[in-house]
């Protein structure tokens, strides 16, 4: 088999050798749990206390402010059921959300509001359902917004947002997914208006398993596990000691080379997608028009061919040596629609085409060269057999 | 070859990619998920394809899961129940094998350029004289899947294996035991693969149609009771009527849907001598191309015994069959199948096709 070239970067990244050698001595040496009172827990609690303060300084918060989790996924839920038992009210949130945000606002009966043809929620449709829920018995509980998404790339601008929510809902607190975001944007900044914040290591280059909730402004929020009291009782469980110091280390080599690493990044991906256009007939750039991709993070090329099936082109580049999306997957692995790329109003036959090809700080020139011929070939050959 | 083997995640299809990839093909696994609801003897569950995945790990081959829910809808599941609202009796593995198995499946792996596919059917591929592939039965009678697979046509046919055919259970599952595959000792998938046991078929069709009430007279008229889904009735059938109470024993002759009744009779009531069918696809060089004018028998359910008749083509797809002894009627939407036999292949099937 030809060597492997990753261009699905936004599912998960190769863990940076720095994190790798940051996260050593807590494996046999200072194993402590930080909990204790004795040698071995001062010597974690120290390390967990440096890590907890490296993430605020990136993150732009006070370190008491960010909470460890298992990842992105937890940091949702917490943050949009408030704890447990959820907060009364109604959490709201955009179409385009992921499902650690949508599925939790369905599961509390919450409201879903419309996103434009660029994935970015509808500002006038959130003003109105604000209205509207303050007029009920259940209102906002908590508006949850994006901050760059998972599928398609598109990055919001919480500002406006904050302003809806400070005008018709105020006191309501905003939550932000900054997972994907976070390997790109400067989420101090671009997260300033947001309450409450979620990042995951993984996508930044630290192992699976370990994220934070960063919780700003004062506001509320309970735990969803309960027990031991850790993290100021806002997450039982005790901490994952190494994790945290791969995250903060992550985090601040992620921070430390955003520009340069970006900058390179959305060059190659600018490549990629002009080839991808040039190449194949009909494509579709999803959520982009004219080129213009500054809407979009560095590292996200999301396109829709037409005639074509996702899946079994997908397995055609597989062969090829390209691992590629089609955007989202269920649990057995088998690719499924995407709520996102319907709720930015792709027609279904055109979204059955759907394909992601994502960037990141280990890729190279010769892998945007692969996939433009690759994905090409692939379309070609599924064509003439249509 | 390079070969896909469709893994449903069952030991039958486990030893069937086993076998290839101990004969030198180039196999990859592949398990197809057909159906998102909740099921629990399916082949699609994550469980199952958890399975699958495991024994692609133990054989060392890549194994991949292909998304057919929405092909799987549309083909099985809506006709399935648009067939009881017209009070026909679907038999929904043929059309799984009719419309993915041996038709997208079997397009997809020729577009990912695989020489062939595979699946843990247990039946086996015969080449007459004339060089035509046909089904012929398993090796293992109790076991023969045959029937369900009739539709496939001669030019699929060239292009599928069906490695344990030529096995029976027991020797599979011996197979599976000495390769250690984690499958070995699984159950068998029952019935309907989209039907859980705990919902069953009334809750599965209400969910997705308006059933009605029926009332159940005898032939003579007499008024018998009622039944609370008249579309879930099937021709021929004994319990679930209110008519086993009864001193003489009755059947369910005639389901009339529109007109919500179901009448009874003696088992004598259901006694004909020919089965009109359509949608027949015929085996042999080319569809339409073989009427046998010999002697045949004629499978009319997935485990009913064979009856000797014969067979008249009718044209457009329409074929009527002699049944050679007076035989149960066929209820309406069931496969016919009908089977040929020669010293060389056993008995071989010679084309199919619905009960109208």
């Amino acid at each position: 088999m030809s060597a492997l070239i990753d261009l699905d970067h936004a599912a998960t990244t190769p863990v940076r050798p720095e994190v790798v050698a940051a996260m050593e001595p807590f494996a046999e040496l200072d194993y402590g749990n930080p909990s204790g009172s004795h040698r071995l827990a001062r010597a974690a609690v120290r390390a967990l206390d440096e890590a907890r303060e490296r993430c605020a300084a990136v993150l732009g918060c006070a370190p008491g402010e960010v909470v460890f989790t298992s990842g992105g996924t937890e940091s949702d839920n917490q943050a949009v059921a408030g704890g447990m038992p959820p907060r009364s009210g109604t959490p709201v949130c955009s179409a385009a959300e992921h499902h650690a945000v949508l599925d939790v606002v369905q599961a509390l009966d919450g409201s879903v509001v419309a996103v434009d043809a660029a994935g970015r929620i509808r500002l006038d449709l959130l003003a109105t359902e604000l209205d509207r829920l303050a007029a009920t018995d259940r209102p906002p509980a908590v508006v949850s917004v994006m901050l760059a998404n998972n599928e398609v790339g598109t990055i919001s601008d919480l500002v406006e947002v904050r302003h809806v929510v400070d005008r018709h809902a105020p006191g309501t607190p905003l939550h932000t997914d900054a997972v994907q975001a976070a390997a790109w944007l400067d989420v101090a900044d671009a997260a300033a208006h947001a309450d409450l914040v979620s990042v995951s290591g993984h996508k930044l280059g630290s192992p699976k398993g370990i994220g934070a909730l960063v919780v700003h402004h004062g506001a509320q929020v309970r735990p969803l596990l309960l027990g031991g009291g850790q993290e100021r009782g806002r997450r039982s469980g005790t901490v994952n000691v190494a994790g945290a110091v791969g995250l903060a280390t992550a985090l601040e080599l992620t921070a430390g080379s955003l520009r340069e690493n970006g900058g390179r990044v959305a060059a190659l991906r600018d490549r990629l997608a002009d080839g991808l256009l040039d190449r194949v007939d009909g494509l579709v750039e999803t959520v982009v028009v004219d080129r213009d991709r500054s809407h979009v993070l560095p590292g996200t090329c999301h396109v829709c061919i037409p005639g074509v099936d996702s899946e079994t082109l997908l397995l055609l580049m597989e062969g090829a040596g390209v691992c590629a999306s089609a955007g989202s997957s269920c649990s057995s692995g088998a690719a499924e629609g995407s709520h996102v790329v319907a709720a930015c109003g792709v027609p279904p036959e055109l979204a059955a085409g759907a394909v992601r090809l994502t960037l990141g700080r280990t890729s190279t020139d010769a892998d945007v060269d692969a996939v433009l011929e690759a994905l090409p070939a692939a379309v070609e050959r599924l064509r003439s057999r249509a | 070859m390079k070969v896909l083997v469709a893994m449903s995640g069952g030991v039958d299809s486990s030893v069937a990619a086993a076998l290839l990839r101990d004969e030198g093909h180039q196999v990859v696994g592949a398990t197809m998920r057909l159906w998102g609801g909740e099921s629990d003897s399916g082949c699609c569950s994550v469980a199952d394809v958890e399975d699958a995945r495991r024994v692609a790990a133990q054989l060392g081959i890549d194994h991949h899961v292909l998304n057919l829910a929405d092909e799987f809808h549309t083909h099985v599941v809506e006709p399935y129940v648009a067939d009881h609202v017209a009070g026909r009796t679907p038999n929904p593995c043929i059309e799984c094998n009719r419309h993915l198995k041996f038709d997208v499946f079997l397009e997809r792996a020729e577009v990912l350029g695989y020489d062939a596919v595979a699946t843990g059917h247990h039946a086996r591929r015969v080449q007459l004289a004339d060089g035509t592939w046909r089904i012929a039965r398993a090796v293992d009678s109790a076991k023969d899947q045959s029937y369900v697979l009739h539709p496939l046509t001669p030019e699929a046919l060239g292009r599928v294996l069906f490695p344990v055919g030529a096995m029976t259970k027991a020797e599979v599952r011996d197979r599976a035991a000495a390769l250690g595959l984690r499958t070995a000792e699984k159950a068998e998938s029952q019935d309907v693969c989209f039907i859980t046991s705990t919902e069953g078929r009334r809750k599965f069709l209400a969910a997705r149609t308006e059933l009605h009430p029926g009332r159940v007279v005898d032939v003579d008229g007499t008024e018998l009771g009622t039944v609370a889904a008249v579309e879930t009735v099937t021709l021929g059938q004994r319990r679930g009527v209110g008519a086993s109470g009864g001193a003489a024993r009755r059947f369910v002759v005639d389901v009339d849907v529109p007109g919500r009744t179901v009448t009874v009779g003696p088992p004598e009531r259901l006694m004909v001598d020919h089965a009109d069918l359509d949608r027949m696809v015929w085996a042999g060089p080319s569809q339409g191309g073989t009427v046998p004018d010999g002697p045949v028998l004629a499978q009319c359910s997935a485990h009913g015994d064979p009856r000797p008749a014969r067979v008249e083509d009718l044209g457009g797809g329409a074929a009527r069959v002699w049944f050679e002894e007076p035989s149960r009627r066929v209820a309406p939407g069931q496969s016919v199948v009908l089977y040929a036999t020669d010293p060389a292949n056993g008995e071989y099937v010679v084309g199919g096709g619905l009960a109208t």
